[in-house]
């Protein structure tokens, strides 16, 4: 089923309109300073449609990502992705942080459920999950299309608000994640986000599968801007793993003690790698664009875009 | 049966530190099953408090007021004299004891969960007694008590190969465990259904249940 629902963002505008979108990807961390994502946010303006703005990722208490997501749009003039977890909040703090996010302008949210509190910096934290992922879709879909809140709560003034949910390709057995991206579409997903993915074949069989729910997805490519950030991204983000080549590479580019020499070698190595990998999708599937997660790694958009693009 | 493990040593050392004397009392059933506070269990305790232990008694059902009223009865001067009673049962039993006695409690063990049992010393957490069973729905697995994330229209991202990234991937994945059975089942349209959210206000309302 595709949403009906009125394309608020221009994400959500340009997809529909079958641009073959970009999104880039901004984190908060433990700080209280906005001048990096300020940094990040202008470094990737030109190349993105908007940019997702995460919440706590990995349950780490960082800084509350509506605040940078409403002033990267107010002062840099990239639409944002709203990341939301349901990990730290229940409905309630949910429901008033859409309001306010809709107060602020925001176009789009991201509806996750988010890593455990276990996996976090604050171990011993309540993990929430009042809702699920699907559940706060759904407390979307009430919000945005009937004015109401869960319980049916009348609001006041408009959520305009296109809902993008996470997928997770890589996942083994992929048969329950289909089902449930199902269920989410049918709730009320405007656009899914997928997990970052190294492996073609797997994204192609991923978009076959998921062809028939109708729902724009954008391939999320995480290009790697150390062998540090490499190695950590193979062996602790959940299900994902660096191709052994492609971490192999990276390693090689580390010797280089040249500063700049090095971040060339890096630059070469995600190229490679990622270029035929980004033409690939673009000319052999109907994804609907590709979400680059170079969290820090703005550099890499141009001469990425410039060869796939 | 309600699953207990015993505090550790360090634990239970420092809260019965400022007890002069100690009165201990077990539990028939589940803590006898779970060799966390039977008659054994009872007599090391005694045993480790050395000169502090006043006496011991074994209660069928620390948790049901008349059964702990029935079976204390013949130990009240032990009761009175203590200053403490070291109660090796779950939480309801410790504060069934503490009602009955009006004495200060010091629970040994800690509750960890509604299980069922495979066999001795193999107990695995089946329940949280949430007020909403969805089991009609879920193949006969909880996953509010089996999904780390209790979500109710799992699974989620951090599944890989079928575990939990919760505990290291050692644990299964509730819904893959769900919709696997469900599968078997040739119920998948079940996985499919959407549960909305619960409703909170059940359980935290439902404080007792009285008949009559």
């Amino acid at each position: 089923m595709v949403s009906n629902r009125p394309a608020y963002s221009n994400l959500m505008k340009d997809i529909r309109e079958e641009k073959f979108v970009l999104t880039g990807e901004l984190e908060p961390e433990k700080t209280t300073g906005l001048e990096e994502i300020l940094a990040s946010a202008r470094a990737m303006k030109p190349y993105v449609v908007a940019a997702n703005v995460t919440d706590n990722p990995l349950a780490m208490a960082y800084m509350n990502s509506l605040v940078p997501s409403y002033i990267v749009q107010r002062d840099v003039g990239l639409e944002t992705v709203y990341q939301m977890v349901t990990r730290d909040r229940n409905r309630l703090a949910l429901a008033s942080d859409v309001l306010a996010a809709a107060h602020l302008g925001i176009r789009n949210i991201l509806a996750i459920s988010g890593d455990h509190t276990v996996l976090g910096d604050n171990k011993g934290a309540k993990a929430v999950y009042d809702l699920d992922s699907a559940q706060f879709v759904y407390m979307l879909h009430k919000m945005i299309d009937e004015k109401v809140d869960l319980a049916g709560n009348e609001i006041h003034g408009d959520v305009e608000i296109n809902v993008g949910i996470a997928a997770n390709p890589n996942a083994d057995p992929l048969e329950p994640e289909i089902l449930k991206i199902g269920r989410k579409t049918k709730i009320g997903a405007d656009f899914i986000q997928t997990q970052t993915m190294f492996d073609v074949d797997l994204t192609k069989e991923f978009l076959k599968e998921v062809e028939r729910f109708k729902c724009p997805t954008l391939v999320g490519v995480f290009p790697l801007k150390s062998f540090g950030i490499a190695d950590f991204f193979d062996k602790y983000i959940p299900g994902v793993h660096v191709p052994k080549d492609l971490l192999e590479d990276m390693r090689k580019c580390k010797d280089e003690p040249d500063k700049e020499k090095r971040s060339g070698l890096y630059d070469e190595v995600n190229m490679e790698f990622f270029s035929p990998f980004i033409k690939e999708i673009r000319k052999t599937t109907k994804a609907a664009g590709i979400h680059v997660m170079a969290v820090l790694y703005e550099r890499i958009f141009e001469p990425l875009l410039r060869e796939t693009m | 049966m309600i699953i207990t493990n015993q505090k550790t040593e360090e634990e239970i050392e420092e809260m019965a530190e400022p007890f002069g004397k100690i009165f201990v009392v077990g539990c028939g059933i589940c803590a006898t099953s779970c060799q966390t506070g039977g008659e054994e269990q009872v007599a090391e305790m005694v045993e480790k408090l050395g000169a502090k232990a006043v006496g011991s008694a074994m209660v069928e059902e620390p948790c049901d007021l008349r059964i702990a009223r029935r079976d204390l009865k013949d130990y009240k001067d032990g009761i009175k004299k203590a200053d403490a009673i070291m109660v090796m049962s779950c939480g309801a039993g410790v504060q069934t004891v503490s009602d009955y006695t009006g004495k200060i409690v010091l629970p040994a063990l800690e509750t960890l969960f509604i299980g069922s049992t495979e066999r001795l010393g193999r107990f695995y957490d089946r329940c949280m007694a949430c007020g909403e069973c969805v089991l009609d729905d879920t193949g006969g697995i909880c996953p509010i008590t089996r999904c780390a994330k209790s979500l109710l229209n799992g699974p989620c991202g951090g599944q890989v190969e079928g575990k939990c990234e919760v505990g290291d991937y050692k644990n299964d994945c509730a819904w893959v465990l769900i919709w696997k059975r469900l599968k078997e089942q040739d119920r998948l349209d079940l996985f499919m259904k959407f549960r909305p959210p619960r409703d909170h206000s059940k359980k935290t309302l439902t404080t007792e249940l009285i008949f009559r």
